[in-house]
């Protein structure tokens, strides 16, 4: 595995034995044992080994939000989680949101609202919305959280709230408006895990 | 990217040990921008030692007052914790008003003061850059630079630090503390990012081998208001075209203490000593605050096409601290 | 134009009703499939590497350090590379010669078993110019400039009427501005992605593209092939815009790759590497000039562009062609000049023409308003053409005039002070602004399969191409309502060039071409069914039509959808920071199909177009000659909190002489009055007019502080 001319930083490439590692991935609720080179990220790894192309790879560094999954129940984005590193880790995907048939509030409401165009960005959308619908349940503030609101209390989903929650989803195809209606009206289903103010948000 | 090798450290003794007997090893944090950067082939250290599970991801109550905030808080964490919202409201906004709410999930606090200039030559390894390839030359100078530094920059290098989080932290008299081969220092934020020189490579006073270990926060000032505001080139989810993070008290309309520090300025979050020494004692009127932001600005030396930063700058600070010093403004 | 009229009424008949889109389903659950998302055995992976100069010769390419890396099944360069036909489209001449023509042009791809190694593979392939001097910057008086014969879309590309320069003199209000549309960048959210097979002397191929008969077509012509052995397919694309409407290098590529290496081969292109291969909207340099009579007028009209192209192709982006059609000119000048730099090749990117167009005739619209004087609403009232200028034709249906009445009832836009900078909210300065839009209404032959089933079912065939239109579903309503059957009865196959060949999906003409020949099948099956006794056999029964006689005949009408689009901004005088507070557009388009997926359409284009306003646009760097802003770090598209309050509404329009559906496209017209209308806006709200897109901080600050002083 040495390459044939010295790397230019002059540190050295990692022998082969060094450069792939076993580890167990949870990944809806399957436990995936794989060796992986250690390159891998967690969106190839998902895409190109285990075939689960939910996940999409939209600009690869970061910038656009389409490989969006939950990790441990927090949204991150796959593209620059390397496998190697989140070993023993619960990941969901779109594949794993909904239960069997029955879709999650959220799908639910992308389609009630056609929250979507090409579909490319959607996956990324739905995972980040998952976590925008905890992460305001558990009163993580944003950007637009006014600063007098009580830092125990969870946050109300007002449109606003959900515009910049989501700002790390990029779509093109330009569906926020009912993206935003979307995550308001899963937010504010009975069992969903956020308030929210529908009324307010835009048309 | 080339291959690499992979430690989960279990120590950080044992993540200092293993830097120290490979050189180029990198720690990896969150890897927001360190995997990034390995794409772009900007980095290839031949071993990645994972820092993230070590013991570094709470944030402690100090006796003085002040916070300890492990360098492995995650920076959605760190934005969240009452004591940050509540004490140093500066810092959650910083964090608030960077990335996307993915990257603030994954990114850590130490891994955030150590991300790297988004100079666009930078990026792009088919270009010659100082930073990157010492001696190459540095062709943001006379190109695309409208992003880049109108402070204390370099015929070297004319890079922006690009961390929100960093400028609230030297608002804030922060400190990191470090622990390499040598054992565990203490450096304040403000001495810990360099400006370019003839050393662009070097972003940080950061030793080979050094781990990021924490940031300590002294106490909040008493009586003290925080505000950080940042202009950027869309509504969210964009670096700084330019930003302020101001700590003000003011007693009978006068300043008392007063700390404010910039952000997309400079090769490091820019702490503005001469606009505080205007500020200290002054009536805390739209008129000091103007002088004060004339007096730290005057250094400025813009390049060809950014030249609006300056105005920017003085803009955002004079309308953080005039708001600081309203009765009304809450935030 | 229909030899066999359409069936309209009330339901059952589902055309116009707001059905959910079909592949809805998989598209929220993730098990839709895109190109680069099939995986077969033994599949291998591709890297390309883009050249680092910006003009001339390959000297060299060293691919040893590649090769010896595990797993690299291949480095193919223009060395080795499969030899290609001469292509139609001379950007799809990859790794033929030796020949650079600008930055990030293929020079070689490298193979490997995985991804990791492919990209090891190709960083570490060394190749050698010899660099040629380059120039990459357009300037209104760049010296090889010349007037383009023919601009995109066929169009001739100078028109005169009349007496423009003494109708000019002679006006007693004149407008003279010029206008600055900076490189702009489709980014679909889904790169282009291929993964290409080769099997029996057969090219199987999934492609992020916007029409697959095209890709086949080109894909036969390069490897010498008969289309039958030839399938492209492109079930579900994420997005093109413009920028996946014919093959792109990466089909090529991997096509090449498979063929060589005699593996399947993935190619999906890095986004970094997208703004210098897969075509960009070329920057404008715009003058305008309007002459009015006191009345507001127009007697002399002159639109003037200059632009670029690559020294690969000529494209001219024909951004003065809608002020042929737009309002009374007597006296027209109408100007496409080109140079040919060294840059990435243009192409098409939503509404090519008349979105960088319409914004430059739009903001000199609104300047000349505010030299009268006049509501800008109304001056467009009073320049409305009875005929369309430049072919005298009668429009089949023009209904601005409507859109601008029904837009302004419902934004609220009167009343209205005209004067700038009085409308604060603390630091912020408001403003509203208002701008027309068009486009124009084609169609292109397709052909179509209607097939009716003995259990009742029916299967229609076309290759139409969903690229986020909900393609499926509208062609399910025009045929359930030919058929006069309910929609869930009939069942669609789209996006593989097995199925009867069709128009891709662009120029806003994808459901009209599509729906006319899916119209005209599921006619000639109705009127087999009426001939038919007794049970349908075994195989069902089967129509096919095409439309290439009704697409080539032409209309004696002009014939354009329109709209309004109004605006509200704020721009804060601290920060120079411009965002939208409102946008609401109304457009008269003909029936609108599907109410549900065409709002959508219209919000989608007006978002891109609120991008173009305020924040996109890169740069040529002229010392490398690359596009700077080449990730979507730095080339800034909207993200949802830029977008807070936006709505599309429509005139009811019917419009007998377009097609049996009585339909104008939908895909682009929301991009065109976008930017216009905000500038104007942002106008409205401080009173300085800037005239080079986007409206950034760093322009905006400046001119502020200008005006503050009183010297702006």
């Amino acid at each position: 595995m040495e390459p044939t001319s010295p790397p230019a930083d002059g540190g050295g490439a990692a022998p082969a034995a060094e450069s792939r590692s076993e580890l167990v991935l949870h990944v809806n609720d399957v436990a995936y044992t794989v060796t992986v080179d250690h390159r891998t990220t967690v969106l190839d790894l998902l895409r190109e080994h285990f075939g689960l192309t939910g996940a999409k790879k939209g600009c690869d560094h970061g910038q656009c939000g389409a490989c969006t999954v939950l990790v441990d129940g927090r949204r991150a984005n796959s593209c620059l989680l390397l496998a190697v590193a989140q070993d023993g880790r619960r990941l969901t995907t779109v594949e794993g949101l909904a239960e069997g048939e029955r879709l999650h509030p959220l799908q639910e409401a992308f389609l009630d609202r056609d929250a979507f165009q090409c579909g490319y960005c959607t996956p990324g959308q739905l995972c980040s919305a998952a976590g925008v619908l905890a992460e305001a349940a558990d009163g993580f503030p944003s950007h637009v959280t006014p600063a007098t609101a009580d830092p125990t209390a969870p946050v109300a989903l007002t449109a606003d709230e959900i515009r910049e929650r989501m700002s790390g989803n990029l779509c093109r195809c330009g569906a926020y408006p009912r993206i935003v209606e979307a995550v308001a009206d899963a937010g504010a289903r009975p069992g969903g895990t956020a308030r929210s103010a529908g009324q307010e948000v835009a048309r | 990217m080339k291959p690499f090798g992979y430690l989960r450290a279990t120590s950080v003794e044992e993540a200092v040990r293993a830097a120290a007997g490979r050189p180029g090893a990198r720690f990896l944090g969150g890897g927001t921008n360190l995997v990034d950067l390995m794409k772009l082939g900007v980095e290839a250290p031949p071993l990645l030692i994972d820092v993230t599970r070590l013991p570094l991801a709470d944030i402690e109550e100090l006796p003085d007052g002040g916070l300890r905030i492990g360098a492995m808080v995650r920076n959605s964490d760190l934005a969240a914790a009452v004591a940050v919202r509540e004490r140093y409201p500066v810092l959650s906004q910083a964090l608030l008003a960077g990335a996307s709410g993915q990257l603030r999930n994954t990114a850590t606090t130490g891994g955030n003061l150590l991300q790297r200039t988004r100079c666009l030559y930078f990026q792009d390894t088919t270009k010659p850059c100082n930073k990157r390839s010492p001696g190459t030359g540095c062709p943001a100078r006379d190109g695309v630079h409208r992003d880049l530094a109108v402070l204390g920059h370099s015929a070297h290098c004319v890079a922006t630090q690009p961390s929100d989080l960093a400028v609230a932290l030297a608002a804030l008299d922060a400190e990191v503390q470090l622990h390499g081969p040598d054992g565990e220092r203490t450096v304040a934020v403000t001495d810990f990012h360099r400006l370019p020189g003839d050393r662009p490579e070097q972003d940080t006073v950061i030793r080979p081998g050094e781990l990021l270990t924490a940031v300590r926060l002294p106490p909040a000032a008493p009586g003290a208001r925080s505000r950080y505001r940042k202009a950027r080139d869309r509504a969210s989810f964009a670096f700084a075209l330019a930003s302020v993070a101001a700590v003000l008290e003011v007693r009978d309309g006068v300043v008392g203490r007063a700390a404010l520090a910039f952000g997309g300025l400079a090769h490091r979050p820019w702490r503005a000593r001469a606009a505080e020494e205007v500020l200290h004692g002054a009536p805390a009127t739209e008129d000091t605050f103007a002088r004060a932001a004339d007096a730290e600005l005057a250094a400025a030396r813009p390049l060809r096409d950014n030249a609006f930063k300056v105005e920017l700058a003085r803009n955002l600070a004079v309308s953080v601290l005039t708001g600081l010093a309203s009765p009304a403004a809450d935030r | 134009m229909s030899p066999d009229p359409f069936p309209l009424g009330p339901p059952p008949y589902p055309l116009g009703a707001p059905l959910a889109r079909r592949e809805g389903r998989e598209k929220v659950t993730g098990t839709a499939r895109y190109a680069a998302e099939h995986t077969p055995p033994g599949c291998a992976y591709a890297w390309p590497v883009a050249a680092t100069v910006a003009r001339g010769r390959i000297t060299a390419v060293d691919a040893a350090g590649a090769l010896a890396l595990p797993g690299v099944c291949a480095v193919l360069t223009h060395e080795n590379a499969p030899r290609l036909a001469v292509a139609d489209d001379p950007t799809l001449s990859l790794l033929q010669d030796d020949r650079v023509p600008h930055r990030g042009w293929y020079v070689a791809l490298a193979v490997a078993d995985s991804l990791e190694t492919a990209r090891a593979a190709a960083e570490a392939v060394r190749v050698s110019y010899a660099t040629e001097e380059h120039d990459v910057l357009l300037t209104a008086g760049h010296p090889g400039l010349y007037e383009a014969e023919i601009a995109n879309g066929g169009y001739p590309g100078t028109r005169e009427r009349g007496d423009f320069e003494g109708e000019f003199a002679a006006a007693p209000v004149t407008v003279d501005a010029t206008y600055i549309v900076p490189p702009l960048h489709n980014h679909p959210m889904e790169p282009h992605a291929s993964t290409a097979h080769w099997s029996d002397g057969r090219l199987t191929v999934h492609d992020s593209s916007q029409g697959a008969t095209k890709v086949c077509e080109d894909l036969a012509a390069l490897f010498s092939l008969d289309t039958s052995r030839v399938t492209v397919v492109s079930e579900h694309v994420g997005g093109g815009f413009g920028s996946k409407g014919t093959p792109r290098p990466q089909v090529v590529l991997a096509a090449m790759a498979a063929r060589h290496t005699g593996r399947p081969v993935k190619l999906s292109l890095p986004r970094r590497e997208m703004a210098a291969v897969v075509g960009h909207r070329a920057p404008t340099v715009q003058r305008v000039r309007l002459g009015a009579g006191d009345d507001g007028v127009l007697t002399a009209l002159a639109h003037e562009i200059a632009t670029h192209t690559s020294t690969v192709k000529e494209f001219v982006e024909q951004a003065a062609v809608p002020a042929r059609m737009m309002y009374t000119s007597p006296n027209s000048r109408t100007v496409h000049r080109v140079v040919p730099l060294d840059v990435p090749t243009p192409s098409w990117m939503r509404a090519p023409g008349e979105a960088p167009g319409m914004y430059a005739l739009e903001s000199a619209v609104d300047e000349l308003a505010v030299l009268l004087d006049v509501d800008p609403v109304e001056l467009r009232l009073r320049n409305e053409p009875d005929t369309e200028p430049d072919s005298d034709r009668a429009f089949s249906s023009r209904h601005l005039i409507g859109c601008l009445r029904e837009g302004a009832k419902r934004f609220g836009w009167l009343p209205r002070d005209p004067r700038p900078g009085v409308r604060r909210e603390g630091d912020l300065l408001l403003g509203t602004g208002v701008a027309a839009a068009t486009y124009p209404v084609y169609v292109a032959p397709s052909s179509a399969e209607a097939q009716a089933a003995a259990d009742g079912s029916y299967r229609v065939r076309v290759n139409a191409t969903d690229i986020g239109t909900g393609a499926r579903t509208v062609l399910a309503q025009i045929a359930a309502a030919a058929l006069t059957v309910p929609e869930e009865r009939v069942h669609i196959e789209i996006g593989n060039s097995d199925l009867p060949p069709a128009m891709l999906a662009g120029g806003s003409m994808g459901t009209a071409s599509w729906g006319w020949a899916v119209h005209k099948a599921c006619m000639a099956l109705r009127a087999q069914l009426r001939h038919h006794d007794g049970p349908l056999p075994a195989g069902g029964l089967t129509a096919v039509a095409d439309t290439r006689q009704e697409a080539a005949e032409r209309s004696p009408y002009a014939r354009h959808a329109f709209g309004a689009t109004f605006a509200e901004v704020q721009a804060d005088t601290v920060s120079g920071e411009v965002r939208l507070r409102r946008l609401l557009g109304v457009y008269a388009a003909g029936r609108i199909l599907n109410s549900r997926t065409a709002r959508s359409q219209f919000i989608g284009g007006m978002t891109m177009g609120l991008g173009m306003a305020l924040m996109e646009g890169s740069r040529l760097d002229p010392a490398f000659g690359d596009f700077a802003e080449c990730d979507l770090a730095s080339y800034h598209v909207p993200v949802c909190a830029d977008v807070p309050q936006i709505e599309a509404h429509w005139l009811d329009e019917e419009d007998p002489h377009l097609n049996p559906m009585g339909s104008k496209g939908i895909g682009e017209i929301g991009i065109v009055g976008t930017a216009a209308a905000v500038a104007n806006a942002f106008r409205h709200a401080t009173g300085i007019r800037l005239r080079d897109l986007p409206l950034s901080a760093d322009k905006v600050l400046p001119r502020l502080r200008a005006r503050q002083e009183g010297t702006g």
